[in-house]
């Protein structure tokens, strides 16, 4: 009964296909030597050659690395704390509003994200550029890294912090020192999460830069625009490069965790 | 004090990300929702009236009382916004539903799948999710040009004669639309299936219960949750998309998204595109509620 049926089997292959094939193509064509991005005529590395030669798409780029570094980190520390307040405190004056405003973000169309903050940053008059970008990203991500964390605090076992708070450690402590390395690996995928959505984003950051923080995204859109080109194959082709690299990473860190967990725990079996 | 320093740590807890939310999040609909009642002016910032400390009590009243509704009515009796509003419902909605239709059956095979190749399937639909959003919808321009991969390929193998026109077209955006959400509505259905006990389907089967009488009368009402909260994260999005409406949709193509953006970018007409905003928002106002409690309701049952 329990075999995966045929219809099964194709479904996900079909939907996996779909899910890849166009990626892949895009790959294929950075490397196309004619200008044209649908006619094949022959391998090059030449549009990777001109894009590294190309200073306006670098200096965007290393401004969007900026920008995600910062909100994605500070969006995990607000995020935590949200995800804490909410798991851990069932009751408090304006829990209501603060649960919607938590979850709220993750469904907000853009564009109503991008002009409200633009409104707000004209209307305490605040320059647009790099500052005003940074906490556009802080705010929008910091309620998925709340969401990631907090369906890891449901399910942790909260008398292990009791019992540390019951000997004395301060509430502080018991954070850093219990609670905090539990949740760790949800807290560093709620920081990956939040770093992708700062480099992805194109629209809030549209609205709320300002002229010299021209983000990565907003440069492509604007070259798309224009024309599609192998150059900016190449540029997608990289960053999904990067991506695939620290998704490797990752997963043979948990892997290499996984395995150590289980040779302690045969460890403390063999040695009782 | 340690009782003291737990009162001090729940308080900061609490009160910092909450203070954010509010100033980075609430107040600027407050503030969007008070420019949507005000006129353009040419002028820095572009509409009127602008409060002042100066203007002192009475001049604020003064100046409240030039708000008036008059962008709204505008909206309503200009054909061009009503039916952008209706056919970003409407794309948004034909999109959501093609997702799920398409989404099912891999969350469903994947649910199904031998347990220890369920993680590696998971990551595999996460993974296009760490790729950006601007790339996935980019790459879908040289696929679907009339001199792109999907013609070469359909007029190469004789299927057709002549080139599809699909680019610039609605059916652009639909593909893009469901290309782009779909492990949005994947992961939730999945979770929601994978929870299932699959002895309810043998005890159904063992009774005499056709397949796919099962499916409907056992596996899809268990799955409701997961088909709730994966609609909602397409369909809500999707209603105020810009960038794929932007790149695969024609000159013709309407949706609110867009045509925000062009009246806030191009026209820089503040006012009106924050009244564009505002009814955008009270549109999506009963879905974002929806899910809300669909969450909320998810986090008790967790709990």
């Amino acid at each position: 009964m329990n075999t995966w049926s045929r219809f099964n089997i194709v479904s996900v292959v079909l939907g996996f296909a779909f899910l890849y094939l166009p990626i892949v193509l895009l790959v294929i064509f950075s490397f196309n030597e004619s200008k044209l991005v649908t006619v094949w005529a022959g391998f090059s590395t030449k549009w990777y050659v001109s894009l590294f030669n190309n200073r306006g798409l670098m200096d965007a780029a290393w401004v969007t690395i900026r920008v995600a570094l910062l909100s994605a980190t500070i969006a995990t520390v607000l995020g935590t704390m949200a995800a804490l307040a909410l798991t851990r405190y069932t009751r408090f004056r304006g829990r209501l509003l603060f649960s919607g405003m938590v979850y709220a973000p993750l469904v907000m169309p853009e564009v109503i994200t991008g002009l409200s903050l633009l409104l707000l940053f004209v209307a305490i008059g605040l320059d647009r550029g790099f500052v005003t970008v940074t906490l556009a990203h802080i705010t929008f991500s910091m309620c998925f890294v709340t969401v990631v964390v907090q369906s890891r605090l449901l399910s942790f076992d909260r008398s292990i912090e009791e019992a540390a708070m019951d000997l004395g450690a301060t509430p502080v402590r018991t954070f850093l020192e219990v609670t905090l390395p539990v949740i760790a690996p949800a807290v560093l995928s709620g920081w990956m999460l939040a770093l992708t959505l700062s480099l992805d984003d194109l629209v809030i950051a549209s609205f709320t830069s300002g002229p010299g923080a021209t983000t990565l995204p907003m440069k492509i859109y604007s070259q798309v625009r224009l024309g599609v080109t192998p150059e900016i194959n190449a540029a997608c082709t990289i960053l999904i490069g990067l991506v695939a690299i620290g998704v490797i990473i990752a997963s043979i860190m948990t892997k290499r965790r996984e395995v150590q967990r289980q040779r302690d725990e045969q460890a403390a079996i063999a040695g009782r | 004090m340690s009782k003291l320093g737990s009162a001090i740590f729940s308080r900061l807890v609490i009160i910092i990300p909450y203070a954010w939310l509010l100033f980075f999040f609430l107040v600027p609909f407050l503030i969007v929702f008070r420019i949507s009642l005000s006129t353009t002016a040419i002028a820095q910032p572009p509409y009127e009236p602008v409060f002042a400390l100066a203007d002192g009590l009475s001049g604020l009243w003064a100046k409240i009382g030039q708000f008036s509704f008059d962008n709204f009515v505008w909206l309503t009796e200009d054909a061009l916004y009503l039916n952008a509003y209706l056919s970003s419902v409407w794309i948004a909605g034909v999109s959501t539903l093609a997702t799920l239709l398409i989404g099912y059956p891999i969350a469903y095979g994947m649910a199904q799948a031998p347990r220890s190749l369920r993680p590696t399937l998971l990551m595999l639909v996460i993974l296009p999710f760490w790729t950006s959003f601007l790339i996935r919808v980019y790459a879908w321009i040289a696929i679907l040009k009339p001199e792109g991969l999907l013609n070469q390929f359909l007029i190469g193998t004789g299927i057709i004669d002549s080139p599809l026109i699909i680019l610039g077209t609605n059916w652009a955006i639909y593909i893009g639309i469901v290309y782009s959400y779909l492990p949005f509505m994947v992961l939730p259905l999945y979770s929601a299936l994978e929870k299932m006990d699959n002895t309810l389907i043998e005890a159904a089967q063992d009774l005499g219960c056709p397949q796919i009488t099962a499916f409907w009368k056992i596996t899809f009402p268990l799955s409701l949750p997961g088909v709730v909260a994966g609609c909602m994260l397409v369909f809500i999005p999707a209603v105020g998309e810009f960038v794929i409406p932007d790149l695969l949709g024609g000159s013709q193509t309407l949706m609110i998204g867009k045509t925000l953006w062009n009246e806030f970018n191009a026209n820089r007409d503040w006012p009106v595109s924050a009244a564009v905003a505002t009814i955008l928002l009270l549109i999506l106002v009963v879905p974002i509620v929806f899910f809300q409690n669909a969450q909320a309701k998810a986090e008790e049952q967790g709990r």
